[in-house]
């Protein structure tokens, strides 16, 4: 029932998932960041 | 007379008695969703569904004999056009972009980090299910359930043809409406009492519309490069908050909100239950696919937590590590559980904006999570 082999295999999948996670997530964070220093409220109120 | 009950007379019940088995789960699911208002729109449907597709010969459900399909049923039907091809979850995606406001995240994009703390439990389930024997796809999708969304665990375990897609989304959505008892004990065990008196003052900083209608977009393009097989899912989700933020079609967002994402969560929950035929339902990997959903739900809320704390380590204005619970995309049960706790230990704080943003984040990263699990299961 237990199966080691499948464990072990599985652990890169873990590692790649949760640094994948985090990469993507830290470019999103670098984007936002991005667009709040370009699009502050005050270049908004001249564009409209 | 006879003809009147010769469907009952003609099943044979020393093999077929699990169906009433079925009934009750069925009865279960309709009480916890109306007595309990537990999910209430996807458990009574499903639960209904169970007791209507373990009838003797019904006709809700396709019949087969001897390998052949003498009828072909409504059920199965609406399964092949709406969840056999992914297409329920991902319009029902377009109504739940089009309720979300992005706002406190945008305010505030560091608790994005617990957004992808906050799946841990997604992937240390998937090496958990492998361990116990199940094929990796199989894994696969029960780990999703830990990513607190039921549209992405119906996706993904569609996907990869899981033999227990029932099984795992009773599991989803079941634990999404018991958010409220198991977070709180998880937090309670992850932090001391001083850390969950850590005030976090909210300070709102304006995000412009620009900003708000540009985010969907960029964030579509960059989850397409970065895993591909994630860019329906995230596509149809920005798209649907592309409408609500763009300012000029506040008609289609209202359709989305509410006609789109109530009619499909209609047929989502009675379709599901084609999947719930006792054959494939009553069986010991279906207790199993709860504990471990379970499992993923707790590590998931731990994972949170327990990375605000070692964040605390390095950062001068301290986190509430509560927060980092709220990473899970159980909106907004989640980051209210946050809340009412921080309250309960400190009436005077207000971790509910903090959390919503850590909220947000965590539906945007279990959609990434589950992306990033197609692309690195290879079947």
């Amino acid at each position: 029932m237990f199966d080691f082999k499948a464990l072990l295999d599985s652990l890169p999948i873990m590692g790649l998932g949760m640094l994948g996670i985090f990469i993507v997530i830290g470019i999103i964070m670098g984007i936002i960041w991005i667009l709040g220093k370009v699009f502050t409220e005050k270049k908004d109120n001249k564009n409209q | 007379m006879a003809q009147l009950f010769s469907n009952l007379l003609d099943v044979d019940w020393s093999t077929e008695w699990p169906m009433i088995i079925m009934w009750i789960i069925g009865g279960v699911l309709i009480y916890l969703a109306i007595k309990k208002e537990m999910e209430p729109t996807l458990l009574l449907p499903m639960g209904f569904g169970a007791i209507l597709v373990n009838l003797p010969n019904s006709g809700a459900v396709s019949q087969v004999v001897d390998g052949i399909v003498e009828e072909v049923g409504p059920i199965d039907v609406l399964f092949n056009a709406g969840i056999a091809n992914e297409l329920f979850p991902l319009l029902l995606f377009i109504g739940i972009g089009a309720m979300i406001d992005f706002g406190p995240l945008l305010a505030n994009p560091k608790m994005m980090l617990f957004g992808a703390a906050a799946q841990f439990g997604i992937f240390l389930t998937l090496s958990l299910a492998s361990f116990l024997g199940f094929e990796l796809k199989d894994a696969a999708s029960i780990a999703i359930i830990g990513a607190a969304d039921g549209p992405t665990s119906i996706f993904v375990s569609q996907y990869f043809e899981s033999n227990y897609v029932g099984a795992i989304i009773v599991a989803a959505y079941s634990y999404m409406a018991l958010v409220p008892i198991i977070q709180p004990t998880v937090i309670k065990i992850c932090t001391t009492k001083n850390e969950r008196l850590i005030r976090m003052p909210y300070k709102p900083k304006s995000v412009t519309k620009a900003t708000k209608i540009l985010f969907p977009i960029i964030i579509t393009v960059v989850a397409g490069i970065f895993a591909p097989k994630s860019v329906a899912l995230v596509g149809f989700l920005m798209f649907g908050n592309l409408i609500r933020e763009c300012g000029v079609l506040d008609r289609l967002s209202e359709s989305a909100q509410h006609e789109l994402a109530n009619l499909i969560t209609i047929l989502l929950g009675l379709t599901v239950s084609t999947k719930m035929q006792w054959e494939s339902f009553l069986n010991w990997q279906t207790i199993m696919i709860m504990l471990l959903g379970l499992v993923a739900f707790i590590f998931d809320t731990a994972g949170g937590v327990l990375f605000a704390k070692l964040l605390n380590l390095f950062l001068k204005e301290k986190v509430n590590p509560m927060i980092g619970a709220a990473g899970i995309s159980a909106f907004p049960m989640s980051s209210r559980v946050v809340h009412k706790m921080g309250l309960e230990e400190d009436p005077q704080n207000f971790l509910l904006m903090h959390a919503a943003a850590a909220n947000v984040s965590g539906q945007i990263a279990s959609v990434i999570a589950g992306g990033l699990i197609l692309t690195l299961v290879q079947v």
